[in-house]
């Protein structure tokens, strides 16, 4: 079966069966088959600008996939299967990008004849044909830069070899990749690469998964003619998270290009030149990106490596797995590598719909805290205070009667940031059992409704917030709240030269945007169209409002939502064919508690806490002492021993996401499973398994006994639950159907959502790496 | 020759030098061992390179905190300059002002007057360092009022350039890169400045008149003797004549006189125009 959670991009988009031109391909495999591939998968695919859209897969993330395969898209990859008529709709917009025959040429690689999109380079023809190119300083989604020169090919009628990566392919163009020339001259490449290059192997983490190392089993020769010394290079300083051995550094320029294209930081530079040439800061500067543990990946050699995974171990060691990050709203694709019980270290995974390659710092180094802090028996506060080791019959029984000695009205149970679907589902449907219905889901509020889709879901897809031209950022700092989407807009900017305003606090996003205010003023001006931005956001061809989930927190929010539906409204930014309307959680179990209708019922009582006396929190922190009435009885069920633990009546120990299978949806509205990498810690249970414990000892049994069963039950309330892997977009509604808010503006800021981008969740606080990058990186 | 390896920022430890040296030779050591006795003899197998460290380290005279403006004549030519590119484009001045601010700045580019220009053309400043740390004859650290580049490349190496500056750095008693105490002079390396025929040469960058009397003198067929007599002269105020120090030369003509192409030369045979 292939691995369900990837999505490879097409090697070039296909025309729409519904835009009436001719059925195109490009394909390698035979007409036959591509015309059944046109056929089966009609969804267009918005060419990414420039040549920086993905031709290729290899290398390190992919394993298990190579490019032979991945060409065989005519038959093998499809889309997803079903999608939304809306998304292939959207995915038109970039139909301008769309190659149509006549910008198609034909060249031959190695006798075989291949038709690409003209401006495709060299290296790409070599790649649609299934020629492996070897290479270290291009990268597909970073700028060419054309200096490591381990592509060279021959072309007939040149007189020298070519660097593949930086030559355009011309039609007709006779490119050999096989002849002994190109052999020898790559052979010559690597040997002056390895001459500075330090002969450490054994002692590099990048050992085993070296760029350097594998092509040097091809091309590198057993000795070296160069007998004077090696340079040596001084270490750079990038923080806590970034190791440098820049000796074995081969300027490939990647770090350096990544770190201004991708992550907007200006830090890193070449300098000096010849054999001294190095990369480094110059000034004494550390890398300061939530992107920046990035670089470890695109590093071909050892030079940039994972600090807090140096040393620990190597990569034939470690076992994979295929899971979601939940330290955010985006649910990033990330591939867990264990070794026995142990998570060894977070990479990204492909997924160009959500995280392309990259992930956040957070999602890549907070694993170490799983390894603290955590709760492996069920505990009960016992009467001179102390949480006391205690069996989980006994645990649940506490519970159970506690939960039956309270009237319904005053219990209350919330959801933290890392649940899954299934144990909210299990919760929502044991406390409803009960009688209460004072449930929310950490972020979204006490009081949020839930009826509206549309209002809580990035719209216009993480992806296609690349399409857009003007964007209003209101009350969200989304470098801080969701670094990725914060990439895709930075992408708008750099490649639409998209205007970005910002209502809210003032905060660096790496690209340029015009901070308008930090009040609900200036919101309300740009809604009665006397701003600027409100002419710019209307002129705009893909208008986008991103907000961010801070109003929530708010006690004018449906005032501050009526303005930003105005402003959509006036701009345009809803139509038929785009919706720009983007609201950006900040956690993962957000959307999915909204889609399974966590939110207090129509009888709940909402906000005073104090009437609470019984109170379940399913890995809830959020919550300071002084909300929870002293006389209540606290129940925490989850994976770390956090903030609200210390304050909890009865302990019950869940699992973490590293160690279950959990449905998570992210902030588009995509559903997504992680998948158990390693071992539970002790006692501890699935979460959903033991409120369904729990459900029986207070006689409210649930009606399921198996993960499938709660599945079954979350298919029948909310059913894109239950279609992983697939998005599910929200059709929004007009604005005349919504009711009318009386709420008025109140002049008070925007305020920070998140204080510490390092430390937003149980598993990030119980993080040492995490604490040594608040330490290094803080913006104190 | 000592190398001044201390001196220099890139400079390989000796200790792995000679586990480099054992290594190399250990590759060769099947055929012959006299190829071990070679590579003994080349020396502490260092690598020295032209530029200095690519690092930047504060202190007292050099850090973001020491101010650096351009002064209202300078402000004139940074305008100038920017007026030769584009609006969208003006960080192709970067090395005009570069030069401009070091010529300014008695020789040498403090960070902050790197970042100065990094403001003035709308870049991150690492894009200046980049350029700054690229070209060696951007100085990152204080050099003397007369600042002597000896040419170190082949042709001047193998008529002799490393006596002469082994002349100099005894004479002024100082390390490569380093100032006389009376600020004065300082010794650097340079690549070839194309003065090949009239090896070996040096040059001298005269920062003693500020941007204005700003000059840059080749001086060529150098001996050790003469070189220092030259920074003597220096020393005096003087300024001796630069060009070529060989009295029998002109230009770079051969020395004692034309040799060969003594009479009128003849001119190229003509095509018959006629003809066609």
């Amino acid at each position: 079966m292939a691995p369900r959670c990837r999505r490879y991009p097409l090697p070039l988009p296909r025309s729409s069966t519904g835009s009436g031109s001719r059925r195109f391909s490009f394909s390698p495999v035979d007409s036959s088959s591509a015309a059944e591939s046109g056929v089966a998968g009609s969804t267009s695919r918005a060419l990414h600008s420039g040549v920086a859209w993905y031709a290729g897969i290899r290398g390190k993330f992919y394993e298990g996939k190579q490019s032979s395969d991945f060409y065989k898209w005519g038959s093998g990859l499809s889309l997803g299967g079903v999608r939304h008529a809306r998304v292939a709709s959207m995915a038109a917009v970039g139909a301008k990008f769309e190659a149509k025959p006549e910008d198609c040429i034909e060249v031959s690689v190695d006798g075989k004849d291949v038709t690409i999109a003209k401006g495709m380079t060299v290296l790409q023809a070599c790649e649609v044909a299934g020629v492996d190119i070897p290479r270290f300083c291009y990268h597909p989604r970073l700028s060419i830069a054309g200096n490591c020169r381990m592509c060279l090919v021959e072309v007939e009628k040149t007189p020298k070899p070519v660097a593949s990566c930086a030559m355009p392919a011309l039609p007709g163009m006779k490119i050999k990749t096989t002849t002994p020339l190109v052999k020898k001259a790559r052979e010559g490449v690597m040997e002056f690469l390895l001459i500075n290059h330090p002969l450490d192997c054994p002692i590099c983490d990048q050992g085993g998964e070296c760029d350097l190392q594998d092509q040097s089993m091809v091309y590198g020769s057993d000795r070296g003619r160069f007998i004077e010394a090696k340079r040596s290079v001084v270490d750079k300083n990038l923080g806590p998270l970034v190791k440098t051995v820049m000796t074995r550094c081969i300027q490939c320029t990647r770090c350096v290009r990544f770190a201004s294209e991708i992550a907007g930081v200006q830090d890193l530079g070449v300098l000096g030149r010849g054999g001294a040439e190095e990369i480094g800061t110059y000034v004494e500067r550390l890398m300061v990106s939530e992107l920046s543990g990035n670089v470890i990946d695109i590093c071909p050699v050892g030079a940039l490596t994972a600090k807090p995974s140096a040393f620990t171990a190597r990569s034939w060691e470690l076992k994979s797995t295929e899971s979601i990050d939940v330290s955010d709203a985006i649910g990033a694709n990330i591939r867990i590598d264990s070794r026995g019980p142990e998570v060894m270290r977070i990479l990204p995974r492909l997924n160009e719909e959500v995280n392309e390659e990259w992930i956040s710092d957070k999602a890549r180094f907070a694993y170490d805290g799983l390894k603290r802090q955590r709760l492996n028996e069920p505990l009960i506060r016992s009467a001179d205070g102390q949480l006391e080791p205690v069996s989980w019959a006994r645990a649940l029984k506490t519970v159970a009667e506690a939960a039956l000695k309270v009237n319904p009205d005053q219990m209350a149970a919330i959801a933290g940031k890392l649940s899954d679907a299934e144990a909210m589902m299990a919760l929502k449907d044991l406390m409803n059992r009960l009688g209460c219905e004072r449930l929310w889901v950490e972020g979204n509020g006490e009081d949020t409704v839930a009826d509206l889709r549309s209002n809580y879901l990035v719209n216009s897809t993480i992806a296609g917030l690349e399409n857009t031209d003007a964007c209003l950022l209101v009350g969200t700092e989304l470098r801080i709240e969701a670094p990725l989407l914060n990439h895709r807009l930075r992408k708008a900017v750099r490649n639409l030269r998209a205007k970005v305003g910002v209502v809210g606090p003032e905060t660096e996003l790496h690209f340029k945007a015009e901070h308008l205010g930090n009040n609900a003023e200036v919101l309300a001006s740009i809604a009665e169209g006397k701003h600027p931005f409100a002419q710019t956001l209307s002129k705009a061809k893909f208008p986008s409002i991103v907000v961010g989930s801070g109003v929530l927190q708010r006690s004018d929010k449906e005032a501050v939502l009526a303005a930003v539906q105005t402003i959509s409204q006036n701009a345009n930014v809803i139509r038929d064919d785009w919706n720009g309307y983007n609201f950006v959680l900040l956690n993962a179990a957000q959307a999915a508690g909204l889609d399974l209708g966590f939110v207090p019922g129509s009888r709940a009582t909402v906000g005073d806490k104090s009437s609470i006396k019984f109170l379940y929190l399913l890995g809830a922190d959020d919550l300071t002492p002084e909300d929870i009435p002293v006389d209540a009885f606290v129940v925490y069920q989850g994976h770390h021993g956090d903030r609200s633990a210390y304050r909890a009546d009865v302990i019950l120990p869940g699992v973490a996401y590293s160690e279950k299978e959990g449905t998570f949806e992210n902030t588009e509205g995509r559903t997504q499973q992680t998948s158990p990498a390693v071992p539970t810690v002790g006692d501890a249970r699935d979460d959903w398994k033991i409120i369904r414990a729990l459900s029986e000892l207070a006689g409210v049994k649930l009606p399921y006994d198996t993960l499938n069963g709660v599945r079954a039950r979350m298919l029948a309330v909310a059913p894109n639950l239950f279609r992983v892997d697939e998005l599910e977009p929200a059709t929004p509604l007009p604005k005349e159907s919504l009711p009318e808010v009386k709420a008025k503006l109140e002049s008070s800021p925007f305020k920070r959502a998140i204080e510490n981008f390092y430390m937003t969740d149980p598993i990030s606080r119980a993080s040492k790496t995490m604490a040594q990058s608040t330490a290094a990186f803080s913006r104190s | 020759m000592l190398r001044q390896v201390a001196s220099r920022g890139l400079a390989v430890l000796r200790g792995a030098a000679a586990s480099q040296r054992t290594c190399a030779a250990r590759v060769f050591s099947s055929s012959s061992s006299d190829l071990h006795e070679q590579i003994r003899r080349l020396g502490p197998l260092s690598r020295e390179y032209s530029t200095a460290l690519n690092l930047h380290r504060n202190t007292t005279d050099n850090n973001p905190e020491v101010p650096f403006e351009f002064t209202q004549a300078n402000l004139e030519r940074v305008k100038e300059v920017l007026s030769h590119y584009p609006k969208n484009y003006k960080q192709s001045g970067i090395i005009p002002l570069l030069d401009l601010a070091q010529q300014q700045n008695g020789g040498w580019l403090s960070i902050s007057s790197m970042n100065k220009i990094a403001e003035i053309v709308g870049v991150a400043p690492i894009r200046v360092y980049e350029v700054a740390t690229f070209y060696s004859m951007f100085n990152r650290q204080k050099v003397g009022t007369y600042h002597l580049l000896v040419c170190g490349t082949t042709p001047c190496m193998l008529r002799g350039s490393r006596d002469i500056e082994a002349a100099l750095l005894k004479h002024l008693g100082v390390d490569r890169n380093e100032v006389t105490a009376d600020g004065k002079f300082s010794v650097g390396e340079m690549e070839c400045m194309g003065c090949c025929v009239n090896a070996p040469m040096i040059v001298v960058a005269d920062y003693s008149n500020g941007v204005e009397g700003f000059t840059y003198n080749y001086f060529e067929d150098l001996t050790p003797e003469r070189v220092v007599e030259i920074v003597e002269a220096y020393r005096k105020g003087e300024k001796p004549k630069h060009g070529t120090q060989n009295p029998e030369r002109l230009n770079c003509g051969p020395a004692g006189g034309l040799t060969t192409l003594l009479g009128e030369p003849k001119p190229p045979p003509c095509r018959d125009l006629s003809a066609c």
